[in-house]
C-alpha cells in the first residue's frame, strides 16, 4: 500500500505529505508512526511533498499539535484534509 | 544484518596527544583576513596543503576575540589535522595561535607578513608546509577503538521529512553510540525553541538542566533584542518554509529527533569548547550550518552527521560531513550530495533501526577514510562565529 502522508502521533492535528503531486480530492493513506496504524483522508487542497495536511478540523486560536507537542497557533479556519502552512498557522514565540 | 558495535574499531591517525583523527590534513591557517592571499599561495605551491581562508581577525576584542582564537586553535588542534602552518599580518598573534596548537604536540610553524612582505612570507611558509606534507604522507592509519570517535550533529535545510526520517535516523545512531565511550555533540540554541523543555528533561542532572536553560534564555534575549518580525524566513529559513516547515516550534521538534530517545545530556559547552569526556554534550551555537559545523570541528569532533530535507550542500575543510536525507524528491534531484538515503522510511520499506544502521555504516566508512560527497565536491565552508561588531 502506498503511504501518502505520515503522522507522528495519533493525537497530532497534522500529517506530512511524503509523495509528490497530491491534488485536491485525492484519497490519501496516512501512516501513524508511533501507534503503527493506517488512516485515510481526502485531500482538500493541492499539497506539495513535505507540506502538512490537517487530519482534523482546526479553528482560529486552536493550538496545532505535532509530535504530541504545541507547534503554533491557528490563524484561519482549516478543514480536515486542507493544506496547513504559514497562511493559517503562526509561531507562538518571537 | 544489524550492526554490532560491541567490538567495532576504525582505522584512524593516532596523534601526539592520544586523540584519533580520520583525516590527515596539513592546513595553512590565516589568523586574519589579510593573510588569506599568502595562505592560498602556499597551498598553491605545496600540493596536499589545505588553506582555510576566512574574513575575520582584525579589531576584534573581548569575548568575540577569545572565540576567534579558540576557533582557530581548536581547528588546528583537531586530530583530523596532521600539522599546521599559521600566517598572520604580524607575528605576535600568529605565534599565539601556533602556541595554542603546539600544546597538542603536533608540528606547527607560524609566520608574520610585516617586515617580510607576501612573497618572502609565502616562500618561508611554503618550505615549512613542504616538510609537513611529506611527513604527514608517511603516517599510517592504525586500528582505534570506537570510543576514540567524536561525532557531531547538526541538521540543515530541514523540511518536515527531516523530523520523520533524516533526524530520527541520526537519533537512532546516537542512541547506539551513547554509552560506548563515544563523544557526541548537538547544539543550535535558537533552533530548539519550542522543544527546550524536552532538552531540559533529558539533562542528566538538574544543575546541567539549569545551565542549559541559562544558555537558551540568553540566546532568546538576543533574538528578542534584534528581531523586527517573528523571524519567519530567517528561522525557519525560506528553504525550510518551501519544504513545508511552518513555525520554529515545529522545526525544533524535528531538530531534536537527532538526539534519539535514550541518550542523556551529560553537559553543556560554550562555542568551540572541547568537552572534557565522553557522553552527549549540548554546545551553545548558531543554527547556521557552516558556523555550527565549524564550531564542532574547533571543539575537536572528527565526523559530522548532517541530516537534511531540502538538501543543504555544506561541507567543511577538515571535518567530513555525512549527509542523510529522507526526502524522496531531494534524493532524486540532489543525488550527488546525499551519502545516506533513508527515504525508504517514509515508504515503510525500512524501519528506524535499519535507518540508524545505514547511518552508522556510512559513518564508519567515512572514519576509515572513504570521502564524503561534500569532500569530493570540494565543499570547504569554514565560517567563524562572531559575537558582535569589531572595534
Amino acid at each position: 500500500m502506498v503511504i501518502h502522508f505520515v503522522v507522528h502521533d495519533e493525537n497530532d492535528s497534522v500529517g506530512v505529505v511524503v509523495v509528490e503531486g497530491v491534488k485536491a480530492g485525492d484519497q490519501l493513506n496516512g501512516w501513524i508512526m508511533d501507534q503503527d496504524r493506517v488512516i485515510t483522508h481526502q485531500a482538500a487542497s493541492d499539497i506539495p511533498i513535505g507540506h502538512k495536511l490537517a487530519i482534523r478540523p482546526l479553528a482560529p486560536n486552536d493550538t496545532a499539535i505535532k509530535y504530541g507537542v504545541d507547534i503554533g497557533r491557528v490563524v484561519a479556519p482549516i478543514r480536515q484534509g486542507e493544506h496547513v502552512h504559514v497562511h493559517n498557522l503562526k509561531t507562538k514565540r518571537w | 544484518m544489524p550492526i554490532s558495535l560491541s567490538n567495532t574499531t576504525f582505522w584512524g591517525y593516532r596523534r601526539e596527544n592520544g586523540r584519533a583523527g580520520v583525516r590527515n590534513h596539513v592546513i595553512i591557517l590565516p589568523v586574519d583576513d589579510l593573510s588569506n592571499a599568502a595562505c592560498e599561495s602556499v597551498a598553491n605551491n605545496i600540493k596536499g596543503a589545505l588553506p582555510l581562508p576566512h574574513p575575520y581577525g582584525r579589531l576584534q576584542f573581548g569575548a568575540d576575540l577569545d572565540l576567534h582564537f579558540r576557533t582557530l586553535i581548536g581547528t588546528g588542534s583537531n586530530p583530523n589535522v596532521a600539522a599546521v602552518v599559521v600566517i598572520g599580518i604580524e607575528d605576535g598573534w600568529a605565534k599565539r595561535v601556533a602556541d595554542g596548537i603546539a600544546a597538542t604536540g603536533k608540528p606547527v610553524a607560524s609566520f608574520g607578513i610585516e617586515l617580510h612582505g607576501d612573497i618572502e612570507t609565502v616562500a618561508r611558509a611554503s618550505r615549512a608546509a613542504k616538510e609537513f606534507v611529506q611527513a604527514a604522507s608517511a603516517l599510517h592509519r592504525v586500528e582505534c577503538p570506537l570510543a576514540d570517535l567524536w561525532v557531531s550533529t547538526k541538521c540543515g535545510e530541514s523540511d518536515t521529512t527531516s523530523g520523520c526520517a533524516g533526524n530520527p535516523s541520526v537519533g537512532n545512531a546516537f542512541d547506539k553510540l551513547y554509552g560506548r565511550g563515544v563523544t557526541l555533540v548537538f547544539g543550535e540554541t535558537t533552533e530548539i525553541t519550542g522543544g527546550e523543555q524536552l532538552v531540559a528533561k533529558r539533562c542528566r542532572t538538574p544543575e546541567i538542566a539549569a545551565r542549559f536553560m541559562a544558555l537558551f534564555d540568553r540566546y532568546q534575549e538576543v533574538v528578542n533584542r534584534h528581531k523586527t518580525s517573528d523571524l519567519s524566513e530567517s528561522q525557519p529559513t525560506k528553504g525550510n518554509i518551501a519544504g513545508g516547515l511552518t513555525t520554529i516550534e515545529e522545526k525544533a521538534l524535528g531538530n531534536l529527533q537527532k538526539i534519539g530517545k535514550k541518550c542523556l545530556v551529560d553537559g553543556v559547552l560554550d562555542k568551540a569548547e572541547t568537552p572534557p569526556g565522553p557522553g552527549l554534550w549540548f554546545m551553545d551555537s548558531s543554527s547556521a550550518a557552516a558556523e555550527m559545523v565549524t564550531l564542532c570541528a574547533a571543539a575537536g569532533f572528527t565526523v559530522h552527521l548532517f541530516p537534511t530535507g531540502q538538501c543543504n550542500v555544506i561541507g567543511h575543510p577538515i571535518l567530513p560531513v555525512v549527509k542523510i536525507c529522507g526526502n524522496p524528491r531531494s534524493v532524486r534531484t540532489m543525488k550527488e550530495h546525499i551519502d545516506v538515503d533513508v527515504s525508504g522510511l517514509l515508504r515503510r520499506e525500512i524501519n528506524m533501526d535499519h535507518a540508524g544502521d545505514l547511518v552508522l555504516e556510512c559513518m564508519l566508512a567515512t572514519a576509515n577514510g572513504r570521502l564524503t560527497n561534500a569532500e569530493v565536491l570540494g565543499h570547504r565552508e569554514f565560517v567563524l562565529t562572531r559575537l558582535y561588531e569589531s572595534a
